[in-house]
């Protein structure tokens, strides 16, 4: 990576797990002697609200927030997520995003509709790299472990080694709960798109 | 060592550095995680107080009692908390005593979007402001040296942006100065004769802050190559200016806010050619300026409301906007929702299903007032429901009386909702009381107060009985629901509406995303009975969704609370094992 800041987010629904994401992100940074800068959001939006973290790093970052036309990359758990916070993607940057849909509660009770064949409409306004993390999840052993899939797919756009991120996952998760999500980080790495 | 550190939990480790020993706090956002990150330092004791009045006499007791002490609150915990404040500020402290205090500019998670600068200004105490971790660290730290230095508790002030930003620290190791003797000296007692001395000392000490305001490096410029233009900035405002335009202008950025430099703001004006104040919330830096008599730009080209940013900020100074996407479908909004199992539902939609004119309060079940269940009519702040309750029955009389509820959690009411319970009970109207008691403050993120019997190291602690309570305070009609029972639930609110007296109702169920609770194997759709009439889904359940005209549960997300299986006449909502609850 150049000396230049790049600007990373990563978006989803309240409760699934993009504090974990971020937290193995600026770890690794850390450790790679960059500045780094995490936003989140915590409190009321948590609460199954749509919720947003802002992670930049470089060799030296003010501004905690990432804006309109600045993510280099947008790491996604959820599909309306990432059509939500497309706007903020930079021309020619990376959307990498879970495929699992989460109905909002103005869609539940009717007053909106989710939009349809969001991944095709997304793909036509920027890099897509879409896969479906929750089966990965599941196949890696729990349905939690979407957020460590998402991470696994995201180190393919860093040239950070593997033993790099094993490395921050060993740092940022309970020893307990470390094997399934080496295992969850390599499906979501090792993923070939259909 | 470097660490990445949120800026909150920076702020504990100045209060670990500083060899602070007493925290006492109240939770709120975007402030909660400093106490919480605080209580990991076992040199450190914390509590969570009652409420914030409470915190702040505790650490002004601490204080006295001569260990760094330090309370933190959020900017409405503040207000609060002014009874103290102002009174500590007149006694002045000799052993270090800061006050933590976040504000919400944006509002992601507040009521108001107040600008806590006002207080340090009207109660005549130093307020440091940081702009990153290193800063809410170092400031904190600081903050100690001052509080002894003049003799005043002093605030460090962040806003929700510092407080939840990661950056990287450089941490000190501990210092502890020794705990000073306690000597009696009676002009710390506030009577008039004492306090107008008192009110002497505090002139005096601002003049002498002033004077460590021009001098002090907590007020810097950083130099730009170019004097055409010339920024005043602190906080989070400050990396946004710096974020824009790196180098290139002056920059006079404000550590010590209150009080503020006067030579230092007219030595950067003459130096450069337009003066830009950037602050969020309101102008307190631009007013200053134009008190001196220095002409500046600042609310004529930035807004008074909301959170700023760097992009906000070149908008308004005329740049241009970046490119970007976006697609031409209406994307629905995701507002927070009650979670799945939630215990308020049920209470809500049997409230709402009653039709009752709902008086609220500060929480999770806040979020009753969203649509499918639109069941609050207004909340005001922490506590108001039950005395707002008795001023709206006194007004209107018994037909209301009989259709209006306060409804307020177990955390708030022993906050400050006994005070309003106590007018209902002296002053003697029919008003219903709902305690909403989920075991747990919720909406901050869990956790344990005077009710919950554990304390905030999660060690057992002395339990406040809310049904003896109500009773001592002079409630005959006190009753506990299930709210996960709809016809239990529906029968109290009925009954106690109908009451000619006050009544209490507690409404009982721990939050279901506490760890300790057990979830219930999840609710089953029989597609062959579901009509798809969407019953269920007058809850508002964020695990219900119809699709394909049949309801469908989403299994990671259900808990098994049965609330929704109550809801359908046609059985098609079942539990696998049969069980009712």
């Amino acid at each position: 990576m150049d000396h230049q800041v790049k600007n990373i987010m990563i978006v989803g629904v309240g409760g699934q797990g993009s504090l974990l994401a971020s937290k193995l992100l600026g770890h690794l940074l850390l450790k790679k002697g960059f500045d780094v800068k995490v936003s989140e959001v915590h409190g009321m939006s948590q609460r199954g609200g749509s919720v947003v973290t802002y992670v930049r790093f470089g060799e030296k970052v003010y501004s905690p927030i990432i804006d309109q036309g600045e993510a280099d990359l947008i790491v996604s758990f959820e599909l309306l997520e990432a059509a939500r916070w497309l706007p903020y993607l930079k021309e020619g940057g990376w959307i990498v995003t879970n495929t699992q849909m989460i109905d909002p509660m103005p869609v539940i009770t009717g007053a909106a509709q989710y939009p349809d064949q969001l991944e095709k409409k997304l793909a036509e306004k920027a890099r897509l790299d879409a896969l479906d993390c929750l089966s990965l999840a599941q196949q890696a052993g729990s349905a939690k472990a979407v957020n460590i899939v998402l991470m696994g797919r995201l180190s393919r756009y860093f040239d950070f080694s593997e033993e790099d991120w094993l490395q921050s996952i060993e740092a940022c998760v309970p020893p307990k709960f470390v094997e399934l999500n080496k295992k969850a980080f390599a499906l979501g790495r090792n993923y070939v798109s259909a | 060592m470097k660490q990445l550190m949120l800026g909150n939990k920076a702020v504990a480790r100045g209060f670990y550095e500083a060899g602070c020993c007493i925290v006492s706090s109240y939770p709120g956002t975007p402030s909660t995680e400093v106490t919480e990150e605080a209580v990991k330092y076992d040199e450190i004791y914390c509590e969570w107080a009652p409420n914030e009045k409470v915190a702040l006499e505790v650490a002004h007791g601490a204080s006295l009692g001569g260990r760094r002490s330090a309370c933190c609150m959020k900017h409405v915990g503040l207000n609060v908390a002014a009874d103290p404040l102002f009174s500590i500020s007149y006694i002045g402290t000799d052993t270090g005593l800061v006050i933590l205090v976040a504000d919400d500019p944006g509002m992601h998670s507040s009521q108001n979007e107040q600008d806590s600068r006002h207080y340090a200004i009207a109660a005549k105490v130093p307020m440091l402001e940081p702009s990153d971790s290193q800063e809410a660290c170092d400031f904190t730290r600081k903050a100690f040296e001052l509080s002894e230095q003049f003799h005043t508790p002093v605030f460090v002030r962040m806003v929700m942006r510092v407080c939840h930003s990661q950056s990287i620290v450089e941490t000190r190791d501990r210092v502890v100065p020794p705990q000073k003797e306690y000597v009696k000296d009676q002009s710390r007692v506030m009577l008039p004769a004492q306090a107008k001395k008192a009110h002497i000392r505090v002139e005096q000490r601002t003049k002498d802050l002033v004077e460590f305001a021009e001098t002090t490096p907590l007020n810097r410029i950083d130099p730009g190559s170019d004097h055409s233009i010339g920024f005043i900035t602190s906080s989070t405002c400050y990396q946004y200016v710096k974020e824009l335009f790196g180098d290139t202008y002056p920059v006079l950025k404000i550590g010590l806010c209150n009080p503020l430099p006067v030579r230092k703001f007219q030595d950067f004006a003459a130096d450069v050619r337009r003066i830009i104040v950037v602050e969020e919330l309101d102008p307190i830096l631009e007013n200053h300026c134009r008190m001196l008599g220095i002409p500046v730009e600042g609310k004529s080209l930035f807004p008074m409301v909301g959170e700023f940013s760097q992009t906000l900020i070149a908008s308004c100074l005329g740049l241009s906007a970046k490119p970007f996407q976006s697609l031409p479908d209406p994307i629905p909004p995701r507002p927070p929702v009650m979670c799945a199992g939630c215990p308020h539902r049920g209470m809500f939609y049997t409230l709402k299903k009653n039709n009752c004119m709902v008086y609220g309060d500060i929480g999770c079940y806040t979020l009753g007032s969203f649509a499918p269940l639109n069941a609050m009519d207004l909340n005001v702040c922490m506590g108001a429901s039950l005395s707002g309750m008795h001023g709206f029955n006194k007004a209107r009389g018994p037909e209301y009386e009989r259709k209006t509820v306060g409804v307020i959690g177990d955390s708030t009411f022993v906050h400050s909702g006994m005070t309003g319970l106590a007018d209902i009970v002296y002053n003697n109207s029919a008003s219903t009381v709902i305690i909403l008691d989920n075991s747990i403050t919720g909406m901050t993120g869990h956790q344990q107060n005077p009710t919950t019997g554990y304390n905030i190291k999660g060690d057992p602690a002395a339990k406040i009985d809310l049904e003896a309570l109500c009773r001592a305070m002079g409630i005959r009609r006190v009753r506990v629901v299930d709210p996960y029972d709809l016809k239990a639930t529906d029968e109290a609110v009925k009954e106690e509406l109908a009451a000619n007296e006050p009544s209490v109702i507690i409404s009982r169920r721990p939050c279901a995303l506490l760890k300790n609770v057990r979830h219930q194997t999840p609710v089953q759709v029989n597609t062959e009975k579901c009509v798809g009439c969407k019953a269920c889904m007058q809850i508002g359940c964020p695990a219900i969704a119809v699709r394909d005209g049949k309801a469908r549960i989403d299994t990671t997300l259900c808990v098994g609370c049965d609330v929704c299986r109550q809801m359908c006449r046609l059985g098609a909502l079942v539990r696998p094992d049969g069980r009712e609850n």
